[in-house]
């Protein structure tokens, strides 16, 4: 493998949100996206995996610069997201979004919604058009009889390729897809996980795969990052994460995976308690009222710190910390 | 085991203004006692119209036909509307996917649980409380008597579906037909619903019938299984069975659609089913999958396919013999 070039990056990364719990009391601090600091590097695909709520969609919506960080830097090859033209990181970063229903104006023609970032862009007339909306739609598996259909006339499979067509027309480098996949039928999701693979071989694209599909993430990322309650609690490479898990949190979520193995039964995944409400999250290790291995006197009073790893994976869990070896072990850990 | 649930021949036409639409089309099927029984299929394919017909709680518009539907040998078919409403909550019971359009925004859980028990049994309201706690408990609700006077927006969606659980358990109904129970929510919760529903079911010993798309949930869940495509039962069988020796093109091609970590090779092709589901209006002519499957012949079009029964409960809606879907299955993993 050549020198790895990092393309996105995000370093101690905060997003707070003003939240009112009602007409009379006061305002409440929700902090969505709490000091992440991640690498994407060129060609890669990072799989961002996590429960609702956990903020992985307000990090993607900071990672496409349509939300400006509250704390931290984003970067985009080097320079900062927030001082690249707005036009242009458009160009070069596109999302595609998890509800093809939503995503298509449904007063516009196929043609029209492939079309737009050309127009406004402002490449090229209106013949340059139709040919790359051509090019485009045979790309995605689209027939050009689809051009001057109505975004209803389309099943969900065919709007969903219509959403990727236009996140390429534009060539970006990077595109942030925010659950592909989740509101597709199954034989109509294999289709597009094996068009995003293609395409990303393709136009040497750089995916960030926001998913809660373990399965789905575990066959298209290269690397993988766990998200719970706004910190990357775990971020290693896709074998290192489903080979050798570390954060029980981790661990529990792959134990959920249900894969079609009949004699395996229903995993019992240990979670016992509801997940956390994220504008008043437990103190320290936010994951300690669920967690399997939890050291009292130590998980609900110092927050862990980010455990880098002999294979280059990462872990925020006392279970690593040296400095606190012999309390692990005592806990069975 | 005894038989809770039979239901033969059934059907739901609805007419449209392009002539009558067939969602669902000679189901033939039963339900044990204690038993859990998917139907797992995609988008389209009448599964939801199913459960639906099986309540009697179709739309308006839509007819419910077929020569038998039994449940513990009360003749539904026949069951008048207030018969029904008799049986629907108290024999049996429905779980919809989304528990915050099915329970009501303007009353607390305790009000909405005590009512389904006081429509059924002659119970006083006391009573009715006492039930709801300790089911409220049941489904691992903490601090169950102070969620009574809760409402719903007040609870997170794991919580709200157990609230439907509980709630649907009042009466101890015989049978519960749940509609993708866990799809709205978070893998973690879903694999916490998914187990209480089989202890629920193992203790009160109760008829499960299990609506869903994911094949995952079915391997897990299922005692036994049906596979619906397109208005039909194209494969019924164990889970075992089902999942180790699938018979119908459309069930191996389900399967190959997903990925299995550990088993599909990273980054390589999926297996995918070409093609889209046929329209279900008007006569329908031969197999419904023959457009899409890659071993159709002539042999497959115009007369109808009927069920290939080779075991016990095992049958496949296919032209192909046993040994030929075999060889074809080969085929098809060799590619």
């Amino acid at each position: 493998m050549n020198q790895q070039t990092p393309v996105l990056e995000t370093v101690d990364v905060t997003r707070t949100f003003k939240v009112g719990a009602g007409v009379f009391s006061r305002k409440k601090i929700l902090k969505a996206v709490n000091g992440v600091s991640l690498t994407v590097n060129k060609g890669d695909v990072l799989g961002l995996v996590g429960e609702s709520g956990c903020g992985k969609s307000t990090l993607a919506k900071m990672l496409l610069g349509l939300l400006p960080p509250n704390a931290g830097d984003i970067r985009f090859d080097g320079d900062p997201v927030m001082s690249i033209d707005r036009l242009e990181l458009a160009r070069r970063v596109q999302p595609i979004f998890q509800d093809p229903y939503s995503s298509l104006n449904p007063r516009k023609t196929i043609f029209d919604c492939i079309a737009l970032p050309l127009k406004v862009h402002k490449v090229g007339d209106k013949s340059e058009w139709t040919d790359r909306v051509r090019d485009i739609m045979e790309t995605v598996g689209l027939s050009d009889q689809y051009m001057s259909a109505y975004p209803s006339q389309l099943s969900g499979g065919q709007r969903q390729r219509v959403a990727i067509a236009r996140a390429l027309i534009m060539r970006p480098e990077v595109v942030i897809c925010d659950e592909p996949t989740s509101a597709l039928d199954v034989s109509v999701q294999s289709q597009i996980l094996n068009l995003l693979l293609d395409l990303r071989k393709d136009f040497g694209l750089t995916y960030v795969l926001i998913s809660h599909n373990l399965a789905v993430v575990e066959h298209i990322a290269t690397r993988v990052a766990v998200m719970y309650l706004g910190r990357i609690v775990e971020e290693n490479d896709t074998e290192g994460i489903f080979r050798n898990p570390r954060h029980p949190y981790t661990r529990a979520l792959l134990e959920s995976v249900l894969t079609p193995e009949p004699h395996l039964g229903v995993p019992e995944t240990h979670l016992g308690a509801e997940f956390p409400n994220p504008i008043d999250p437990p103190q320290a290790c936010t994951f300690h009222p669920r967690c399997i291995h939890f050291m009292k006197g130590l998980c609900d009073e110092i927050a862990p710190r980010p455990l880098v790893q002999d294979d280059g994976g990462m872990a925020e869990c006392h279970l690593y910390d040296e400095k606190y070896a012999a309390k692990a072990a005592a806990t069975g850990g | 085991m005894s038989v809770l649930l039979e239901v033969q021949d059934l059907n739901v036409d609805i007419p449209l203004s392009s002539g009558i639409l067939h969602p669902v089309q000679k189901l033939t099927f039963h339900v044990d006692k204690g038993e859990t029984l998917c139907i797992v299929g995609e988008s389209g394919c009448g599964k939801s119209l199913t459960s639906l017909a099986l309540m009697d709680l179709l739309p308006k518009r839509a007819s419910r036909t077929g020569t038998k539907l039994e449940l513990a040998g009360m003749n539904l078919l026949t069951a008048s509307n207030r018969e029904m409403s008799d049986i629907r909550g108290n024999r049996m019971g429905m779980i919809f996917q989304e528990p915050m359009s099915s329970l009501n925004p303007a009353f607390t859980i305790g009000n909405q649980m005590e009512e389904a028990m006081l429509r059924h049994r002659d119970v006083s309201r006391k009573e009715a409380r006492e039930r709801a706690i300790y089911l409220l408990e049941k489904v691992g609700i903490t601090g169950a008597r102070g969620r009574l006077g809760q409402y719903p927006h007040q609870l997170s969606g794991g919580l709200r579906q157990r609230v439907m659980i509980a709630m649907t358990l009042m009466c101890g109904p015989d049978l519960i037909i749940a509609d993708e129970p866990t799809t709205a929510l978070d893998v973690t919760i879903q694999a916490q619903i998914l187990l209480l529903l089989k202890e629920l079911q193992r203790e009160f010993g109760m008829g499960l019938i299990l609506i869903t798309h994911d094949l995952g949930v079915v391997a897990r869940m299922a005692d036994r299984v049906c596979v619906m495509y397109a208005g039909q039962i194209v494969e019924q069988g164990t889970a075992e069975e089902v999942f180790g020796d699938p018979m119908h093109p459309y069930t191996r091609g389900l399967i190959d659609c997903i990925p299995v970590p550990g088993k599909t090779k990273r980054g390589e092709h999926l297996g995918s089913i070409p093609g889209m589901v046929p329209s279900l209006v008007g006569a329908f002519q031969g197999c419904h999958f023959r457009d899409r499957c890659p071993h159709a012949h002539d042999r497959c079009a115009p007369d109808p396919i009927h069920l290939n029964w080779i075991g016990e409960g095992r049958g496949y809606r296919c032209v192909l013999s046993p040994e030929e879907t075999r060889r074809a299955g080969e085929l098809e993993a060799a590619e």
